[in-house]
């Protein structure tokens, strides 16, 4: 056998293997961010300001806990495809250390105040819908179906959110103030949501993965007009960090980790 | 239980010859079974009782939230961790109702979150405890939501309508969490060596404060005995204790734990099982406020409360904005 036929073989049983570790990388995306941000909202619980939003919040956290297992299980599948040691929701969820985590940098942020972690579900959700509104159209029928049942999830997520910005943007001095603060100190972390990365390319070229750039003037016009009923601006700073979906994250993200995987790792014979 | 020591203000059982008229015609409206509503009269210290008695049953309800909200960030696995959140959100809902239930009996939610954070009103003694491993939170389950139920099962059946139809749903919800903290408790005895260890040191530190929820023998007490007759005690506290051990013992034979009681025994003649004599002094200091988590319990709650205060101000402020928009929109239509 010549080496060019060789290289041919070789080639069409390594290029579906690298599409699938890609995929599997793309569905990591998709999975930590719900996931370390339903961690965030999961320190909230016996502490939140109100009774009605200890269930809300929580609400919201079982939600993203939900949909994160769903993008887990499905990663954990296609990773296995590539002939990598199978691993399922927990062993992803548990084991692995942050530089392996994919969510947006925005999610890990600590909590804050209430405005903080307001501010934090006002960007993201909104972005998130747009994301799961555009994965509803994936050619992967998983994802499209994966997307399908969040996406009507997140939508209550968005008309909450937004609910809280604009009382607290109309409200007093005071909640104003710490909204307008919360909001400002967030926006840099917003870009990461509509960044595409080039690794990620092939998956959009084929259909399986929106291009997330496309979605952010949609997102911004959504942002604004609640803004503007509640009083707010967001800034006009152009910087924005950027990393996470790529495994650079804050120094947040190895305490939530840390807090989040101690038990596994304690204790790795035990199943629980 | 859930509502401790709960006092009627009465210094005697009141009794036919010497109640007022409308007293005794609200006994016997009690007496036929009626449920009492909101609407109907009903006298003061049958009224300032149940006050009473909810709130603490509520303020249990969302401090108990705390010893498990310990260890949510910390489930060891993705189902546990959501069926533990979905378990705290229920407790947060039954707070909910249960607030509305003394909100129909004149006292608004402010009034009974401030009685819990000035620490005139109680909870329950049995969440001034820790939870320092995981097996704590299937054994919370498993005891002290069992102990709540065999106490509210019976209250589904109490003189006032609103607590009474709060119960039937509470205690739907209670007998779930009651079946996952026995399902959490079984992956750990069936587990390593480790994970048995820890159910085992849990049910070690959490056996005798929930013998101790149901209260001190009150077969003597004025105010047991006064509950009972308008319908909103059931059955004694010793009643409900034997009932609890008798269905709690079998169930720790089969997970293989050891209940940490030399003196329990199965008495063949009483059909019941006898254990070992409480130590009530410990239960007296919990509840004047020296248990091991009293002061944390409060302190988390109060923290909560005032830095959600500007929350609340915000809201309120925003809904008399819009009030005051709508109004003005309409007089210039």
């Amino acid at each position: 056998m010549s080496a060019a036929v060789d290289a041919t073989a070789a080639r069409a049983t390594s290029a579906p293997v690298a599409v699938d570790a890609r995929l599997a990388d793309a569905l990591l995306q998709l999975a930590d961010s719900p996931l370390v941000l339903a961690q965030r909202l999961c320190e909230w619980i016996g502490k939140g300001p109100v009774l009605e939003e200890e269930l809300a919040s929580t609400n919201v956290g079982l939600d993203l806990l939900g949909q994160a297992r769903l993008w887990l299980g499905y990663a954990g599948e296609v990773e296995a495809r590539t002939g990598a040691p199978s691993r399922d929701e927990d062993a992803l969820a548990f084991h692995r250390d942050q530089q392996e985590f994919r969510n947006v940098l925005l999610v890990e942020q600590p909590n804050g105040d209430y405005a903080m972690t307001l501010a934090r579900q006002f960007w993201f959700d909104h972005a998130h819908r747009l994301l799961l509104d555009a994965l509803t159209r994936s050619r992967d029928e998983r994802i499209a179906a994966i997307a399908a049942k969040s996406v009507k999830e997140v939508a209550y997520h968005v008309q909450r959110v937004d609910d809280w910005i604009v009382r607290l943007g109309d409200g007093t001095d005071e909640s104003h103030a710490r909204m307008q603060r919360a909001l400002d100190a967030l926006w840099p972390y917003t870009g990461e949501l509509f960044v595409d990365l080039p690794a990620d390319a092939g998956l959009v070229a084929d259909g399986v993965l929106p291009a997330r750039a496309a979605l952010r003037a949609r997102w911004l016009a959504e942002v604004d007009a609640v803004l503007a009923t509640a009083t707010l601006t967001h800034p006009d700073t152009a910087f924005m960090h950027a990393g996470g979906r790529e495994g650079r994250h804050t120094e947040h993200l190895g305490h939530l980790l840390a807090e989040m995987q101690f038990l596994p790792r304690a204790y790795p014979d035990a199943r629980w | 239980m859930y509502a401790q020591l709960v006092d009627t203000g009465q210094k005697a059982v009141q009794d036919d010859a010497t109640m007022s008229a409308e007293d005794r015609a609200f006994q016997q409206r009690i007496d036929a079974d009626v449920k009492i509503e909101p609407q109907d009269a009903m006298p003061e210290a049958y009224r300032r009782t149940l006050v009473r008695q909810i709130q603490q049953h509520a303020h249990s309800e969302i401090v108990g939230m705390l010893p498990e909200g310990n260890w949510v960030t910390r489930a060891p696995s993705l189902k546990r961790k959501a069926i533990l959140m979905a378990k705290i959100q229920d407790e947060a809902g039954h707070g909910l109702y249960l607030y509305s239930a003394v909100e129909t009996l004149g006292v608004t939610r402010d009034e009974t979150t401030e009685a819990l954070l000035a620490g005139k009103s109680k909870y329950s003694s049995i969440f001034n405890y820790p939870t320092l491993n995981w097996a704590d939170i299937g054994t919370i389950g498993w005891l002290v939501d069992g102990a709540a139920i065999m106490n509210q099962i019976p209250l589904c059946r109490c003189s006032y309508g609103p607590y009474a139809r709060a119960m039937v749903r509470i205690c739907k919800e209670e007998s779930f969490h009651q079946r996952q903290g026995f399902d959490l408790l079984m992956a750990m005895c069936r587990g390593t060596p480790e994970q048995k260890a820890m159910a085992q040191d849990a049910l070690d530190r959490w056996w005798w404060p929930s013998l101790m929820m149901f209260g001190p023998p009150d077969a003597s007490s004025v105010h047991s005995a006064q509950s009972a007759k308008w319908k909103i005690k059931l059955l004694s506290n010793d009643e409900l204790r034997q009932r609890f051990v008798d269905q709690t013992v079998p169930q720790a034979e089969y997970l293989g734990l050891v209940i940490p009681d030399p003196d329990l025994c199965w008495n063949a003649e009483r059909g019941h099982y006898d254990y070992g004599a409480i130590d009530w002094d410990e239960f007296f200091a919990v509840i004047a406020g020296n248990g091991p988590c009293n002061r944390e319990r409060l302190e988390t709650r109060r923290k909560a409360w005032d830095d959600g205060a500007w929350v609340r101000e915000a809201a309120v402020a925003h809904a008399a904005k819009v009030a005051a928009r709508d109004r003005a929109a309409k007089e210039a239509a």
